[in-house]
């Protein structure tokens, strides 16, 4: 069966992509071989004026390139052929003596959107679905088929560099507004009007194209000197992003700057030549498995053998304080549910709602929902102080004051309102599932669904299912996670869960080095360039220093001295230094605003700012804490495999993607290499070093995580 | 059993905003909103499955013309399926009454198993039109074919065109305002000021007492404001606890000055709210697991000559519904009597005096009336319906009725059974 088959109307060929044996259109090689056999019928057919291309996916255009194909590259010379190869085609689709026209509906990504920019002409429809992007930077790489090129020349330098730097993709109406596309339609007509765009440009040659972005696209755009001050501009927001950790987007820059600066043809060889050199690099790699694990965690139901979830309709939610509301407002926003919030009194309801309802006005005034949209989803949230509406729930999340005896009453009042089969889940970060369970009358309905504040922005979930919870139950729990947009995540219930385990040694080794005499800005520099969005100092303060302290205690009492918590830090908990929501940690803060490194900390934490250590000392110390725990925490078995534990480390709390996860690392520096590092530490600061058993063993038979 | 044709109707359960005077704090929501707030609470506290519902009728007096058609609103709430229709009434104020009695001869007729009827209103939303001057030119100008024309239209506005209308509550056929009828009635039936304040005065200690033991409130689905810092309102904002007749005999009478009796305490004040009633056929409840609260025993409505006594058509309707229940006055052991004005109710309890029925005033409106608790046209039906099945409940009581006058010189009656 061909891929991509056609029929001639009326002096149109109607062409349809329709990839086999795939649920969505990708460019393969076979479906480049197609191409250029299509192409080929379609020149000699002299009953043919012009072309109109769809796709036969049900919303999707073509999401990008096959990514299996481009995994298998070896070498550099390899993936640059194989971008010369991909340019080729679309130099002969750009060339093409009839006109093209591209009806777009669904996603057009990657060498999806490449292949439209080589068209003629497009239309898109201004269905939601219909999503216009070059996600490569994502993937470590740069659109390699000439994206790079016919981006700018279409929609002028600034905006391409948009698109293509933050790998991001547009609706179909800003890409409309952008010149991405030509037309906006309704998906009804999508056919007609692109086939009629057809035979127009047969009738009457190729199109002129204004430039866009008006005089501000003229003065910047539209000149090599306003160009410079663009690329000027991006580059320095790269750097500042990426900390020069990530090659990609300053490849892509010089892609289209040279391509801009001395014509097509050499734009497009220096794209090629950048793509080979970035698709094989180490950053890359990382990506790309990280890009597989998460599509596999999509399929994961987690838990070998569980059936099918239950499909949420109706979710409720006890405690409606910031964390339980930023659940409804995230619940809301991405599933679409119902949601009923339930606290004690009504004042802390209004007050959840209200929280919860600023997601979604945020979704409003970030123009991502119409306001009829918008009017739809707050209908969703209501809430009061019983427990009204709970029969008809199929699952519920409480979030309520983290304490065991609070959370089992809870438990029990949920059991009474709901209906058998619904599924309790509780948003703990330290007490265990099965403690709770034991208030259970089911406790096979009883999971753990600990989520990250700001649950809005924190991608994360951790489902923890506890030794008595059913199949069933878990799968609910991730799927509706993965419908709250989260990456799940399903770890054993031990202290910590997965995510507070491995940080919590890391923690407390900046607490170490801060009473060593270390500055905190010093800290949170080395980790910043390391890769981690925020440092540790920062991330106390913002999670609060009350909760790590706690969260620390309960580390300590499960394992002991070796997680335990510097003393010297319950000196700042007690002056009243909680961090950001207290406007008063380690930093000094103004109307909401971080400022620099409160002095009064010192004096508090008794010890006098000293000149510091290398960076390099700062980053192995915490690394190695955190490593030496993650290992250890794998061969407890407290997530499922080391592709889990580097997918909640980097989604729990941004641990650097391009370095593939803590595990990731710890394979690539080696198990014989970061044993060494912790025997040495172990000498000097204590047994908190000493390397786990995993690494000891690792180290001894040269045996990895990954094979 | 009921005399009317056809299937059982069981009143399920009902609920209802808080009934607020207008203009204060439920002033920023819109009817539909507080329509949909009501319909949306009573699915939450009867954990009904949305799907199951197979229409929506609403009552309201006074719509925006820009949700003419109220249920449909509420059927298209995000809980609901789509493809529930709905449709508005209009019986004055006894268009819960009717939205209500609807869905009742739906179910009994086999048309539908369950339905959501109620009601809203909200005064502090009222349309409010353009001049019939300004209106024209509007539409003159619209279709103005050139720029021109049309600016030679807008020249045509004078400044007293732009004096907004607002609707009045007076009788289209007479032009007498619902008050001034009230005190027609209060002069032809003699009924002297103490007895309007004092009926009046126990309608607040009556709904205080509701308010306070939690039977009124327990029908009250309490407000939550959508914006931080605005109150939460949990119960209806016009009882007072501590009126006396004294601070009532201060006030001047309103529509009369010089030998008037109605004032602003022995009225119903302007109010905003909305109530919701879940109906459904008895096999229906049975299947559902609900255990109703009652049964729709039957229902009359009637009219009089507006320019007689207008709000005395209870007397007709009253005793119609009761033949149809085929049951007498002393049978009822719970009464509601809308009370639009002090006088309205004692006019209406003389006329059934009149009929030999004896009057029983503990059994009468035992949480207070709209006096008290206000009266948002469209809604209070739904709020009368559900207090009384509620109370019937509470005391176990085999017959009630209500009885609703209505602007137009209408009235509707409608008698229910506990079992």
């Amino acid at each position: 069966m061909p891929s991509i088959t056609w029929d001639v109307r009326d002096g149109i060929a109607v062409v349809t992509l329709n990839k086999t044996d795939s649920p969505v259109n990708v460019i393969s090689q076979s479906v480049k071989d197609e191409v250029y056999a299509m192409l080929t019928a379609l020149e000699r057919d002299a009953r043919v004026r012009a072309v109109a291309f769809f796709s036969g996916k049900k919303d999707n255009f073509i999401a990008g390139a096959d990514i299996e194909e481009f995994v298998t590259l070896k070498t550099a010379a390899e993936a640059e052929q194989l971008s010369r190869d991909g340019q080729a085609m679309l130099d002969r689709v750009a060339a093409f003596p009839k006109p093209i026209a591209v009806g777009i509906h669904g996603s057009c990504l990657g060498g999806g959107l490449e292949f439209a920019l080589a068209c003629h002409y497009r239309v898109a429809t201004d269905h939601p679905k219909t999503q216009l992007g070059l996600p490569e930077i994502q993937l470590g790489i740069l659109p390699g088929a000439g994206g790079c090129q016919r981006l700018p020349r279409l929609i002028g330098a600034r905006a391409a560099l948009d698109i293509i730097l933050a790998g991001k993709s547009e609706r179909a109406p800003k890409a409309f507004r952008l010149g991405l596309v030509d037309e906006l339609v309704p998906p009804a007509i999508l056919q007609d009007i692109t086939i009629a765009a057809a035979k127009r440009l047969a009738d009457r040659g190729p199109m002129r194209r204004k430039r866009q972005g008006g005089l501000l696209g003229l003065l910047l755009d539209g000149n090599p000197i306003g160009r410079l001050l663009v690329f000027r501009a991006a580059r320095k927001q790269v750097l500042a992003q990426t900390k020069g950790n990530y090659p990609a987007p300053l490849a892509a820059l010089e892609a289209v700057r040279h391509g801009l600066g001395h014509g097509l043809q050499a734009g497009l060889q220096r794209e090629a030549q950048l793509f080979g050199q970035l698709a094989v690099s180490d950053v890359s790699r990382k990506l790309v498995q990280i890009f597989f694990a998460t599509t596999a965690l999509k399929k994961d139901r987690g838990a070998a053998d569980a059936p099918p979830p239950v499909e949420v309709k109706r979710l409720a939610i006890v405690g409606t304080g910031f964390m339980g509301a930023g659940i409804a407002g995230t619940a809301v926003v991405q599933a679409g549910v119902d949601v009923r919030m339930k606290d004690a009194d009504l004042p802390r309801v209004a007050k959840g709602i209200a929280t919860a309802r600023a997601i979604v006005d945020e979704r409003l005034t970030r123009r991502r929902l119409t306001k009829f949209e918008h009017a739809r989803l707050v209908a969703l949230l209501s809430g009061g102080a019983d427990y009204a509406g709970f029969g008809a729930a199929e699952l519920v999340i409480e979030a309520v004051f983290e304490e065991l005896t609070v959370k089992q009453q809870v438990l029990k009042e949920c059991e009474a309102a709901l209906p058998a089969s619904a599924v309790f889940a509780t948003n703990t970060s330290t007490i265990p599932i099965a403690r709770i369970a034991e208030a259970a009358r089911r406790p096979e309905q009883v999971i753990g669904m600990h989520f990250f504040s700001p649950v809005a922005r924190m991608p994360l979930l951790e489902v923890i299912p506890s030794s008595r919870t059913a199949p069933q139950a878990i799968s609910t729990a991730v799927a509706f996670g993965r419908r709250m947009g989260k990456t799940a995540i399903v770890v054993k219930d031990t202290p910590g869960f997965w995510v507070n385990r491995i940080l919590g040694p890391y923690m407390n080794e900046a607490a170490h080095l801060l009473l060593s005499g270390v500055g905190p800005a010093d800290i949170d520099r080395a980790m910043v360039q390391f890769g981690f969005p925020v440092g540790p100092i920062t991330l106390l303060d913002e999670v609060g220093l009350d909760v790590a302290q706690h969260a620390g205690e309960v580390l300590q009492t499960a394992f002991g001295e070796r997680l335990a918590p510097p003393a010297a830090l319950a000196a700042l908990v007690k002056d009243g230094r909680l961090g950001r929501k207290a406007e008063k940690g380690f930093f000094v803060y103004t109307k909401g605003k971080k400022g620099g490194v409160d002095e009064a900390i010192y004096p508090l934490l008794g010890v006098q700012p000293n000149g510091g250590i290398p960076s390099a000392e700062i980053v192995q110390r915490l690394t190695c804490a955190m490593l030496n725990e993650a290992a250890r925490a794998v061969g407890e078995g407290v997530v499922r495999s080391p592709r889990d534990g580097d997918i909640g480390a980097i989604f729990g709390f941004g641990f650097p993607p391009f370095r593939g996860g803590p595990l990731r690392y710890l394979d690539d520096l080696g198990a014989d290499r970061v044993y060494a590092d912790l025997q040495r530490l172990a000498e000097r600061l204590g047994a908190r070093f000493a390397p786990c058993e995993v690494i000891v063993e690792q180290a001894r038979a040269r045996t990895r995580f990954y094979s | 059993m009921s005399l009317l044709n056809g299937r059982r109707v069981a009143v399920i359960a009902g609920c209802r905003t808080p009934f607020c005077k207008a203009g204060t704090v439920l002033k920023e929501a819109r009817a539909v909103d507080l329509a949909r707030y009501a319909a949306r609470e009573l699915l939450e506290r009867t954990n009904l499955s949305p799907g199951a519902v197979n229409e929506v009728i609403f009552g309201q007096v006074v719509p925006s013309a820009l949700v003419p058609n109220i249920a449909r609103e509420v059927s298209l709430l995000p809980q609901f399926p789509k493809e529930i229709p709905a449709f508005s009434v209009n019986r004055a104020c006894a268009s819960a009454n009717q939205a209500i009695t609807a869905a009742h001869d739906q179910i009994a007729l086999g048309h539908a198993d369950v339905i959501l009827a109620g009601g809203a209103e909200s005064l502090s939303d009222i349309p409010i039109l353009a001049s019939r001057r300004l209106a024209d030119i509007l539409v003159t100008a619209s279709k103005a074919r050139t720029l021109g024309a049309r600016i030679a239209t807008f020249a045509k506005i004078r400044l007293r065109d732009l004096i907004p209308v607002a609707p009045a509550i007076a009788e289209p056929s007479t032009g007498e305002s619902m008050g001034q009828s009230a005190e027609t009635m209060a002069k032809q039936n003699h009924i002297s000021r103490e007895e309007q304040d004092r009926w009046a005065l126990r309608s607040h200690q009556m709904a205080a007492q509701g308010t306070a033991d939690g039977r009124l409130t327990d029908e009250i689905a309490p407000w939550l404001p959508v914006r931080p810092g605005v109150d939460i309102v949990a119960k209806d904002n016009g009882i007072r606890i501590d009126s006396s007749l004294e601070q009532m005999a201060q006030l001047r009478p309103v529509f009369d000055r010089r030998y008037g009796t109605v004032t602003a305490a022995n009225a119903s004040p302007l109010t905003d709210g909305a109530s919701a009633v879940l109906l459904m056929s008895e096999d229906a409840a049975r299947a559902h697991g609900y255990e109703p609260l009652a049964y729709i025993r039957s229902y009359a409505v009637a009219a009089v000559d507006p320019g007689w006594q207008l709000l005395q058509a209870p007397v007709w309707a009253v005793p119609k519904a009761l033949e149809r229940a085929g049951i007498e006055w002393k049978d009822l052991g719970l009464i509601e009597i809308h009370e639009a004005f002090a006088s309205q109710v004692l006019s209406n309890l003389q006329g059934f005096a009149a009929k030999g029925w004896e009057i029983n005033e503990a059994i009468i409106n035992v949480m207070g009336g709209s006096i008290a608790i206000g009266h948002p046209f469209g809604a209070t039906g739904g709020r009368l319906v559900t207090t009384l099945a509620n109370e019937m409940r509470r005391r176990n009581v085999q017959f009630g009725l209500i009885s609703v006058c209505a602007q137009g010189g209408m009235a509707s009656a409608v008698v229910l059974e506990r079992r």
